[in-house]
């Protein structure tokens, strides 16, 4: 596979949670102006919004999101990024949140996200066995003695789940009792995600294979009070444990790592009110256990049969603990559904 | 007009020495020069030297160690006939040192391998982080991917469930190398200049489930814990199989930490690597090994102990007889090497009478 990354095969995908924009397309137009970027409006949100010029754009507002018609599906806040997904017509998208900008390596060299999650998605993963080296694609890595020679063509990689520097993704507990902690560490790594194991994916800064992976990038779990704060919601975290079984059940990877982003934490001193309400502490706890004992049967050879086969074993044995289980695969089943009639074409 | 300021002190905890609590354990054939260079951090603590080769001849320890040295003889002496479980003219023969050890943490490092230098350029105390990631818990059940959420400046993600956060006891730290990699011999060969140049700053947690090529070269672990699990089968001598000594270790060594919710941790620290073993004697040694691995693999992943075994020995037992049965279709050697797997408990046990996990009061 070239590394080369074509314009028309990627497109960028921002959710706008707050109207000004500015700071951040300056911030990134180096690594964003030859391609198309999706701009998504929070519907929730009133203000025009501001972007600078020079972009190939295009902004996607309450009203478009109303030509899908009904739909149990919740586009507001964070998730209005998902309508970015379905409208886009490229091989990759790559999502950033709007509060963070380039970040600087260990060299003071600015990191082109775009460009490492396209090397992550356009090398292969390597789920079967851990590499001690992490990613033996990289220059100047390989893979390490005692790995088998039949592993290590690897498999195509899916999804890439980038980091963040300064303000971290927390939990509100977190961010409420350490409150001054930054994450400072540039942990000069990508590594796959093995099989079966899972992890809380961050919807912060993710890219992924639009075209096979689609249909289970959907907005499906809500937390009863979602607010606009990250961590305020748990669907990207849900969302990253559906694709990572799908992923693992047809043999595809999941990279973890590189790139940062620099996040702002303009927000900061905000989580005490939403420790109250926090339902996430219950439904991580209910949510993992499942996931961890969860292997679909292999029958299944489309994302689509996957998805399927997911949503019943969701319902049945997550449905009866909480009712947002429930609301989350009747999302799922009606994302699919949106997928066929709107998602599925390609450029 | 100076003032004195007070500047609060960092809420870094210094870790602690443990220097009557650990042991280091070093395989040799030449000498032990390496040792100068890591005099500053390793002076404080005992060594156990494991001659390997030639027992007449004698290795010069640098003054001002404190260390008990075996060599081929002492071995035949003290196990007598079990001592057909130790390799010979192989650097596995180090695990002898952890059965003769009387400590509860064992630190194995080759003696080509030196200090590091981090990023900032400051000698890396890759002893001191060992101890760090013993004695901090390890997080197998979820990948946490901020790395170590133990680590000063980290922490656990979002959406990392609460109810796992105290971690599980961490078995064994598995380090690093700048410098020269861990190749294999066709990788040494068709890249005979690469060296690892590159820091990655982070420990983490192997997930369970997942198995890993474990390297023997830094290595730490809580041989309290998982001591008898770190036998390092039979290589060299009238063996047809070489430098598959650590990676037999860490698979046995893995699934057993699986079923014992116990944690392997990997990355830091980093040691500097300097010597590359020739590739062709390296070939010859691990020949059967590349083609047998494919198959050794995915039994271990598949690998079940069954519930009632609750110490290190059981389980290591239970998996000797799948050895037997399963991986002796594929040579006579597993056979054999089954064998040595029950010598070693045999021989582990004989020497640690009471291994049982019993807390002896070393509360910390």
């Amino acid at each position: 596979m070239s590394l080369e990354i074509q314009d028309n095969e990627v497109d960028i995908v921002i959710a706008a949670l707050q109207p000004n924009l500015t700071a951040l397309f300056e911030a990134w137009r180096p690594f964003f102006s030859r391609f198309h970027i999706i701009v998504v409006k929070d519907p929730d949100l009133a203000e025009e919004l501001q972007i600078p010029s020079g972009f190939d754009l295009k902004v996607y507002t309450k009203s478009d999101i109303g030509v899908l018609g009904a739909t149990s599906i919740d586009f507001s806040g964070h998730s209005c990024r998902y309508f970015g997904y379905l409208v886009s017509r490229k091989k990759y998208v790559i999502s950033i949140d709007h509060n963070c900008l380039p970040a600087k390596d260990n060299g003071g060299l600015t990191v082109d996200a775009v460009s490492q999650h396209m090397s992550n998605l356009k090398t292969p993963a390597t789920p079967k066995f851990f590499n001690t080296l992490y990613d033996p694609f990289r220059e100047g890595a390989d893979f390490v003695r005692g790995y088998p020679f039949s592993w290590r063509d690897g498999v195509e990689c899916m999804l890439s789940c980038g980091l963040w520097l300064h303000n971290a993704d927390y939990d509100p507990m977190t961010h409420v009792v350490k409150r001054n902690q930054r994450n400072t560490a540039y942990v000069d790594a990508v590594m796959t995600v093995p099989y079966g194991v899972m992890m809380p994916m961050s919807g912060i800064n993710v890219a992924f294979n639009r075209e096979v992976l689609g249909p289970v990038m959907a907005p499906a779990l809500r937390l009863r009070k979602e607010g606009k704060h990250r961590w305020d919601t748990l669907e990207d975290v849900w969302n990253g444990m559906c694709a990572k079984v799908v992923c693992d059940s047809l043999g595809y990877g999941v990279k973890t790592g590189l790139p940062y982003v620099i996040r702002s934490d303009a927000e900061a001193g905000e989580a005490l009110e939403s420790l109250k309400e926090w339902e996430g502490v219950k439904v991580m706890d209910a949510v993992h256990p499942f996931f961890k004992s969860l292997e679909l049967s292999g029958n299944a050879t489309t994302v689509e049969d996957c998805i399927k086969e997911l949503t019943s074993i969701v319902r049945k044995e997550l449905g009866p603990k909480n009712a947002i289980f429930a609301k989350a695969v009747d999302a799922m089943e009606e994302w699919t559904k949106l997928w066929k009639s709107h998602g599925i074409h390609s450029a | 007009m100076a003032t004195t300021v007070t500047v609060p002190s960092a809420s870094v905890p210094s870790t602690p020495l443990l220097k009557d609590e650990l042991d280091i354990v070093i395989p040799t054939i030449r000498n032990l020069d390496f040792l100068e260079m890591w005099r500053p951090f390793f002076q404080p603590y005992h060594l156990i030297i494991v001659q390997d080769g030639d027992p007449s001849k004698t290795i010069k320890v640098p003054e001002g160690f404190d260390y008990e040295l075996y060599n081929r003889n002492d071995i035949n002496r003290i196990l007598g006939p079990k001592a057909s479980c130790i390799s010979f003219k192989d650097s596995a023969c180090r695990c002898f040192g952890y059965m003769v050890s009387k400590k509860k943490y064992i630190f194995t490092i080759d003696d080509d391998c030196f200090v590091a230098k981090d990023p900032s350029g400051k000698d890396i105390n890759a002893l001191e982080q060992h101890i760090k990631n013993l004695l901090s818990p390890s997080t197998p059940h979820f990948f946490n991917t901020l790395y170590d959420p133990y680590r000063e400046g980290a922490d656990f993600v979002r959406g990392y469930p609460f109810s796992l956060r105290e971690g599980a006891k961490t078995a064994v730290s598995h380090g690093l190398w700048l410098n020269i990699p861990d190749y294999d011999a066709p990788t040494q060969m068709v890249k005979p200049r690469e060296r690892n140049t590159r820091y990655v700053d982070a420990v983490m947690t192997i997930p369970t489930k997942t198995l890993f090529p474990m390297c023997g070269m830094n290595l730490a672990f809580d041989r309290e814990l998982i001591g008898p699990a770190m036998y390092f089968g039979l290589m060299g001598d009238g063996q047809p199989i070489g430098r598959y000594d650590d990676m037999w270790a860490g698979w046995c060594m893995k699934v057993i930490c699986d079923h014992l919710s116990l944690g392997v941790k990997t990355g830091l620290p980093y040691i500097w690597h300097s010597k590359a073993s020739n590739p062709f004697v390296n070939l010859k040694k691990e020949y059967k090994g590349i083609f047998w691995q494919e198959e050794i693999i995915p039994f271990f992943q598949k690998a079940t102990i069954p519930k009632d075994c609750d110490t290190v020995q059981k389980c290591y037992l239970a998996l000797a007889e799948q050895v037997k049965a399963e991986l002796g279709k594929i040579d006579p050697y597993f056979i054999k090497l089954a064998d040595a797997m029950v010598t070693w408990i045999e021989a582990w046990d004989e020497l640690n009478p009471s291994t049982t996990a019993v807390e002896n009061g070393k509360a910390k």
